[in-house]
């Protein structure tokens, strides 16, 4: 090669459809022939609450006082029908995770964090146990299609019941704990035999559809005299109708998860492709409830990607009553902690991209239920933490909502808000930053 | 006798009245009249009770109930027995489809046929059905038995893990991973205690049935199964 050749090659080109990690998903699966489990939600960029901006108070709106002007952030749940509603301190709830997918501790922490902060937490596919319900001021039952470990005395423990249809990692698809995080313990709540895989179905076995499920309702308030608030978990689908048939069925709350909300495990490809951003779910879903006259009488608590106070802030004033947390308060808890790098880098991840939380290897000792592994975490020392995490998420909201002159985080309004991106202007139903455009509803 | 008329009284009543007796002792009997095909009679009772209602009954009767002995003098609907935990559901007509879906124990009875998906998920109930079952029946089904003295339809015992199914007569197919297995004695032994509760001991030869259970190659996931299912 002359030195002129050389001086004018290209550089190496990478396609970027074919990027470096599709060609290893590719090499992974012809050298194995089984798709890519994984737990998590999706890991793609998709549009979302950063693509929303605050305008804040200025000529024509007054702003609050920081640290001196009230502004609230309690909310009640399950108004609509439950004789004892949901009472939180915060907007702000930690979504539904099991034991099994996590180990004792981590639901412990979890527990005692959420009741520090005045906040509920909420069982998963799996049971409940003493040391989650102990810990849980506010425990909410999840009534799930597998109904592992549920029974009437623990049903009457909870202080509400989520019947779980859906999750927005995997809307249409069950789960399943594989064998080597089936300790005794586990197996026995599960009435399964130990080290085998445990599939959590995608149907409930005794209903199907919206008006059998109304059934369902009736019969869950029934067993629990109408006092329990009934919650109806969907992902994020097709939410204008998921929204209006679940006000049909009589549900108290509507619990609506985004394809960035977490799962134990499932197919990589379900994650990413399944479901929809929370950013495009929440105005359809609130639409429904106004529409049929139910806004604020059917609460609404959307999850997937919370991230923060403006993010609660954000999904407030686009109508949510109340927003709920999974990985960001596994986050809280140590997950992913790079303190643990030398091990994740053993389990071929690094601090921040692991998720093969199905296998029960994890450093952090959260989704194990290895018994060393376990031990790594503290249940009080991670509840503290999540407790302060709980805590800043709210003060940054309410130093938003005080910004925008609101005395309680729930008056926040889609008027408060403006759109970085076209996408996230039609998604949301707020305009264009600059404009007064809103892609599809002002003749565009 | 404490007697509900659920044609003059609501389903409301009743049901907290059952919730108002004692967890142990009460040893008290209820009579529902005209039930009309109501949803959601006799659910979540956990008292030592007898409760009988005079007629058809529609979705979840005696869900999720402990202890609690229940005879339903007409069909039932769907869901009957969802998630019992104990005592005796005893359906003297035919059942709807997921009888007995969940249950974690305690003997369900059926006098006539039980339809689609009959101990779905089952996990530790005994259910005995004197008629035919239809299909997607044991489907998942985790422990307990389940004892059919009629036909069972398509996909019998599909994906079943360790509960035990007799059937005496045909079954139209057998759902993945489920196989017929040899009757040894404990499985005689265990058959005819059943009959026994049923009610049909001595009169119903154990040797007629067929033990179906799981051939236990779906328990860990291989991609080799992957056509399996």
């Amino acid at each position: 090669m002359t030195e002129h050749s050389s001086a004018f090659q290209t550089l190496p080109r990478k396609s970027a459809t074919f990027d470096d990690y599709t060609l290893s998903e590719i090499r992974r699966a012809a050298a194995t022939g089984i798709y890519d489990i994984r737990g998590g939600g999706t890991k793609r960029k998709v549009p979302h609450f950063d693509d929303l901006l605050f305008l804040g108070a200025s000529m024509s709106r007054y702003p609050l006082e920081g640290y001196r002007e009230r502004c609230g952030t309690e909310v009640v749940l399950g108004t609509r029908f439950a004789k004892k509603p949901i009472e939180l301190r915060i907007p702000i709830t930690i979504a539904g995770m099991s034991f099994g997918a996590l180990s004792a501790q981590a639901k412990e922490a979890l527990g005692r964090g959420a009741s520090i902060a005045g906040t509920s937490t909420t069982t998963g596919d799996g049971g409940m146990t003493p040391e989650e319900r102990g810990q849980s001021q506010t425990l909410v039952y999840q009534y799930l299609p597998s109904r592992y470990g549920m029974n009437l005395r623990d049903l009457k423990k909870a202080d509400a019941i989520e019947i779980v249809v859906g999750q927005g990692a995997k809307p249409g698809g069950g789960g399943m704990l594989l064998g080597q995080k089936i300790s005794d313990r586990v197996a026995e709540m599960r009435s399964l035999p130990k080290g085998i895989d445990q599939r959590s179905a995608c149907r409930h076995p005794d209903w199907t559809g919206a008006d059998d499920l109304e059934l369902k309702i009736l019969e869950l308030r029934e067993i629990t005299d109408w006092e329990k608030p009934i919650y109806l978990k969907i992902g994020a689908s097709r939410p204008y109708y998921d929204t209006a048939l679940a006000v049909k069925t009589g549900a108290d709350v509507i619990v609506l998860d985004g394809m960035q909300g977490g799962t134990a495990a499932t197919q990589d490809v379900f994650i990413e492709h399944v479901g929809i951003p929370i950013l495009s779910a929440i105005r359809p879903a609130v639409q429904a409830l106004q529409d049929l006259g139910m806004h604020r009488k059917v609460q609404l608590i959307v999850s997937g990607g919370i991230r923060n106070g403006a993010d609660v802030a954000k999904a407030l004033a686009l109508g949510a009553d109340a927003v709920s947390i999974g990985t960001a308060a596994m986050v809280a808890l140590g997950d992913n902690d790079p303190k643990w790098e030398a091990e994740y880098q053993a389990l071929g991840a690094t601090a921040g991209a692991y998720d093969d939380w199905h296998e029960g290897l994890d450093p952090a000792g959260i989704t194990t239920q290895d018994p060393a592994l376990s031990a790594r975490l503290d249940p009080v020392a991670a509840g503290r933490r999540l407790a302060n995490y709980l805590s800043v998420m709210t003060l940054e909201a309410q130093t938003i909502a005080r910004a925008c002159g609101k005395s309680h985080v729930h008056n926040l309004e889609p008027e408060d808000l403006c759109a970085l991106t076209l996408e996230a202007a039609a998604m949301a139903g707020v305009p264009l930053a600059g404009t007064g455009w809103i892609p599809g509803r002002n003749g565009f | 006798m404490t007697t509900f008329d659920l044609e003059t009284q609501d389903l409301r009543a009743l049901n907290a009245a059952l919730h108002k007796l004692p967890l142990a002792g009460s040893n008290q009997a209820f009579r529902v009249l005209n039930p009309n095909g109501e949803h959601s009679i006799a659910v979540g009772v956990d008292a030592d009770v007898e409760i009988t209602i005079d007629g058809p009954v529609g979705y979840f009767c005696g869900g999720m109930c402990r202890q609690a002995r229940i005879t339903i003098e007409g069909n039932a609907g769907q869901g009957v027995g969802e998630n019992m935990e104990s005592g005796l559901i005893h359906v003297k007509g035919d059942a709807s489809q997921s009888a007995g879906a969940t249950g974690r124990g305690g003997l369900l009875l059926i006098e006539g046929n039980a339809s689609a998906r009959c101990g779905i998920s089952m996990k530790g109930v005994d259910i005995v059905v004197k008629g035919d079952i239809g299909h997607l029946s044991g489907f998942m089904a985790q422990t307990g038995r389940m004892v059919v003295f009629g036909e069972a339809g398509e996909s019998l015992g599909d994906s079943l893990y360790e509960a035990r199914l007799y059937v005496r007569g045909p079954v139209t197919s057998l759902g993945a991973d489920c196989i017929a297995k040899e009757m040894r004695d404990e499985h005689r032994a265990e058959l005819y205690d059943l009959l026994k509760a049923a009610g049909e001991a001595g009169k119903i030869d154990v040797g007629d049935f067929t033990r179906y259970g799981s051939a236990r190659t779906l328990y860990n996931f291989h991609v080799d199964n992957a056509g399996a299912y």
